[in-house]
């Protein structure tokens, strides 16, 4: 058992980290009140950036080329956030309808410049990201080992957004203000702070970030861009509720969601679960989602202005 | 004593309508000025203007002597010029720290300072008396309180003119006798204070000079020890006013409504009504008294069929209501005034016909065979109209939305009246209503007690539960603190009460 455990935490690290920076992506933009059910979209554009840099950069940059990918998909993120921010803020639109036309543009559009580009939708790249024991922390008994012996660098990459995001929203003026903003707008408009402004930021950030884990997504696990992020857009959005929009607790989410699905993917070659029947264990990880869904909405933490466009009137 | 601002022929007009008329006024240094005017006269229109909320269209503001442009907010900040609103602007899941610091936060390094703000905002709190715990989150403290956290956001920002935009109506009479005490320490550490009310009491209390505004246009500016609440009155309304309900002595009949040891969980499932029970008979006005969010909105949902109570009683002519839907309640003799018309009065984008026709479009008179009877239901809307003087421009066709306040109200008035129930349940009947409306829906409501009807008055101005009630129950935390006659009671009384302090303890 702890065997198996030691063995299969390397997968489910892997699939959580995209998973973890796209939701700390969606906590930007909800925190400010700006509902993001346009993650599913962010990513799919970050698989198109990212793949589409690494393919043509690592003839001739080898490894560095992954590392251009991810900055570049962290910038097609950030612009093309523009258009959901343009939406929300600016036109006061509906967020649920915005985020549902990104994630609509986002593959349409990719698709096509995809096959005008290579010729066709999809796009695979030449290498991947490569595993290493990160130094020192992979000396560290038990947790290097599960964490960070064979590990992407994207792993320490994502722990580090994950405290930066943690100390930005709770110790620094930029959070209050986001969370200000996010919780009620009048009175954070009221106290002299620029709410479009404030949005806009983190409608930006959070582009930035789920493209950035649409692309880390490319480049350890998925190994082409194909026009679909598979639903883990819409995964991270449920870590985000299931998290109840706190940094730790989308952390704790992510992690179980890896797991699950880790588990789901690997049960057929592990014998204690191979009596289970194999619809049980491949929709394990979604009805679990389900369930703590329902469960935890209840108690929602949500923030209280979430979805409500600012409208300066109505004091 | 110097002059701190001075509005010079100040105006503003919105689409169809002058919010104010070339006004003119001062604030001296030092003073409570109040600005007395009915709703929608304009006085909040003009003290947004000087907040930097409006562009007036003309005229010029002169701060310290100094002219100024108000652009926004912001800029009123910089100028010294603060406001409380009457909704108040605070985060809720915020500390009162937090709160304050909000748009101007104290960092050290990268972070920010909260254990400094906090410090300076005990001295502040300490020196003006407010007594607020900078730790404390606003959703756990008292609205008196958050009030005075929002007094502490003026003066963490250095302001020294200070706007309260009706500030006591949110308050108990004890927090009003508190925040004057705090009004008149601010004033005697040399702020200027704008008092925007319609309360003449509160006026005659703290303020030194009054500007009266009616429809837009300065009426006068008075000092207020040489003028009378009447007075004021009348130049506030235009005409003389009178004051209180004409109401005869009549007998209580056989109790219409009747709830034992009621029970009722709230959102979350916090318990809001704990153990209520009272009675309402025929020929009287109960008045429910008690502070906004003690129970009484779960209370009155329970009553019409909106809630489910936990555990008890209700009784509608003897015959157990409790697990009757809405429908059967109407049909049982029950009729509802919500206080909030807007969102359970009216369905705003319908005609006024339609809205009249809510509570009985399924009756024989207005539908036959499924099908909705026009001709019958525009024939009854004219005729509740003309009952009940509902002035609408374009009649019983006209969409709700455009009616004025005080006409939705007197058409909500007239359809529950007109079904002719045993049970009227009246919530806030007169909320934002001018004086004129007032009178109006308090004759009426008086009328229907005259008329042998039981009325349950469920109010958060002490003032009109006074005018009508016959009997006073006020409500505490879910509690029923007590009943008490109406002329054996006064609103000392019955405001300690509502802090939840038994009847035999506050005498």
């Amino acid at each position: 058992m702890w065997e198996t455990i030691i063995q299969i935490t390397p997968h489910a690290i892997a699939f959580t980290i995209p998973l973890l920076i796209v939701s700390l992506g969606g906590l930007y933009s909800e925190r400010s009140g700006v509902v993001n059910i346009g993650l599913e979209g962010f990513m799919v554009v970050g698989m198109f950036a990212g793949a589409l840099t690494v393919s043509l950069l690592a003839p001739a940059m080898q490894g560095t080329a992954i590392w251009a990918g991810l900055l570049m998909a962290t910038l097609a993120g950030a612009v093309f956030a523009l258009l959901h921010a343009f939406a929300c803020v600016t036109l006061n639109a509906n967020q649920v309808i915005s985020g549902t036309a990104i994630n609509m543009v986002a593959g349409a559009l990719t698709t096509y410049f995809a096959r005008l580009i290579t010729g066709s939708g999809n796009i695979v790249i030449p290498i991947a990201m490569p595993r290493h024991n990160l130094a020192y922390l992979a000396d560290i008994p038990i947790i290097g080992e599960m964490l960070f012996s064979r590990a992407y660098a994207s792993t320490l990459l994502a722990l580090v957004i994950l405290a930066v995001s943690a100390v930005l929203i709770y110790r620094t003026r930029f959070g209050l203000r986001l969370r200000a903003c996010g919780e009620n707008p009048h009175a954070a408009d009221a106290a002299g702070i620029n709410i479009y402004r404030m949005r806009y930021t983190a409608v930006i950030i959070s582009g930035a970030l789920a493209s950035l884990g649409g692309a880390i997504f490319l480049v350890t696990i998925a190994g082409e861009y194909n026009g679909t992020a598979g639903g883990l857009g819409f995964l991270a959005l449920a870590a985000l509720i299931f998290g109840q929009w706190k940094p730790i607790g989308l952390l704790g989410a992510t992690l179980f969601f890896g797991l699950a699905s880790t588990i789901a993917n690997v049960s057929r070659i592990l014998p204690y679960l191979a009596h289970i029947p194999d619809i049980v264990l491949q929709t394990f990880p979604y009805v679990v989602t389900l369930l703590a869904l329902v469960l935890f909405s209840r108690s929602s933490q949500a923030p209280k202005a979430l979805g409500e466009p600012y409208d300066k009137g109505r004091r | 004593m110097g002059v701190v601002v001075e509005m010079d022929n100040i105006r503003k007009e919105f689409p169809g309508v002058v919010a104010c008329d070339n006004i003119s006024l001062e604030l001296r240094q030092g003073e409570i000025h109040a600005i007395l005017g009915e709703n929608g006269a304009g006085k909040s229109t003009l003290m947004s203007v000087l907040f930097g909320l409006y562009q007036p269209d003309s005229g010029s503001i002169r701060v310290r002597g100094r002219e100024v442009h108000i652009a926004n907010p912001n800029a009123a900040n910089r100028l010294g010029i603060g406001m409380v609103h009457q909704h108040f602007k605070l985060v809720s899941c915020f500390t009162v720290t937090e709160n304050i610091i909000l748009g101007l936060e104290p960092t050290r390094g990268m972070f920010i300072d909260t254990k400094l703000a906090a410090e300076q905002i005990k001295q502040l709190s300490d020196r003006y008396g407010l007594k607020v715990d900078p730790h404390a989150l606003i959703a756990d403290i008292s609205v008196g309180m958050q009030q005075r956290v929002e007094i502490l956001k003026m003066l963490y920002r250095n302001a020294d003119i200070l706007i309260f935009d009706e500030p006591t109506a949110v308050l108990t009479p004890q927090e009003v006798h508190e925040l004057t005490k705090i009004m008149a320490n601010l004033t005697a550490e040399g702020k200027s204070i704008f008092l925007i009310t319609h309360k003449l009491r509160e006026i005659k209390a703290i303020a030194q000079r009054c500007t009266v505004i009616r429809r837009g246009q300065w009426v006068g500016t008075v000092a207020v020890a040489d003028a009378s609440e009447e007075t004021l009155a009348a130049m506030m309304v235009g005409r003389a006013v009178s004051f209180g309900v004409k109401k005869a002595q009549t007998k209580p009949g056989e109790k219409v409504l009747e709830i034992e040891n009621l029970h009722v969980r709230g959102r979350g499932g916090v318990a809001r009504v704990k153990g209520i029970s009272f009675s309402v008979k025929r020929g009287e006005i109960l008045g429910l008294a008690g502070v906004d969010g003690n129970g009484q909105k779960e209370l009155v949902e329970t009553l019409v069929g909106l809630r489910r109570a936990d555990e008890g009683r209700i009784l509608i002519n003897n015959k157990e209501a409790g697990g009757l839907s809405v429908r059967e309640r109407i049909a049982a003799g029950l009729a509802f005034i919500p206080d909030d018309r807007h969102k359970y009065g009216l369905i705003l984008d319908f005609s006024l016909e339609e809205n009249m026709i809510l509570k009985s479009y399924h009756k024989q008179r207005f539908a036959t065979q499924g099908l909705l009877n026009f001709t019958a239901i525009r024939a009854y809307a004219q005729k509740v109209i003309s009952d009940f003087d509902v002035r609408s421009g374009r009649g019983a066709g006209a969409l709700a939305r455009t009616l004025s306040g005080g006409n939705q109200q007197k058409a909500i008035l007239g359809r529950e009246i007109d079904a002719d129930p045993d049970l009227l349940i009246a919530v806030q009947p007169t909320r934002g209503l001018d004086v004129g409306a007032i009178e109006y829906v308090h004759r009426r409501l008086v009328e229907q007690r005259d008329s042998g009807k039981a009325v349950l008055l469920v109010s958060l101005e002490l003032d009109e539960i006074f005018a009508l009630s016959d009997r006073i129950a006020v409500i505490s935390n879910g509690e029923l603190v007590g009943i008490v006659n109406t002329d054996e009671t006064d609103e000392n009384e019955i405001g300690l009460m509502m802090t939840g302090l038994r009847r035999e303890a506050v005498r």
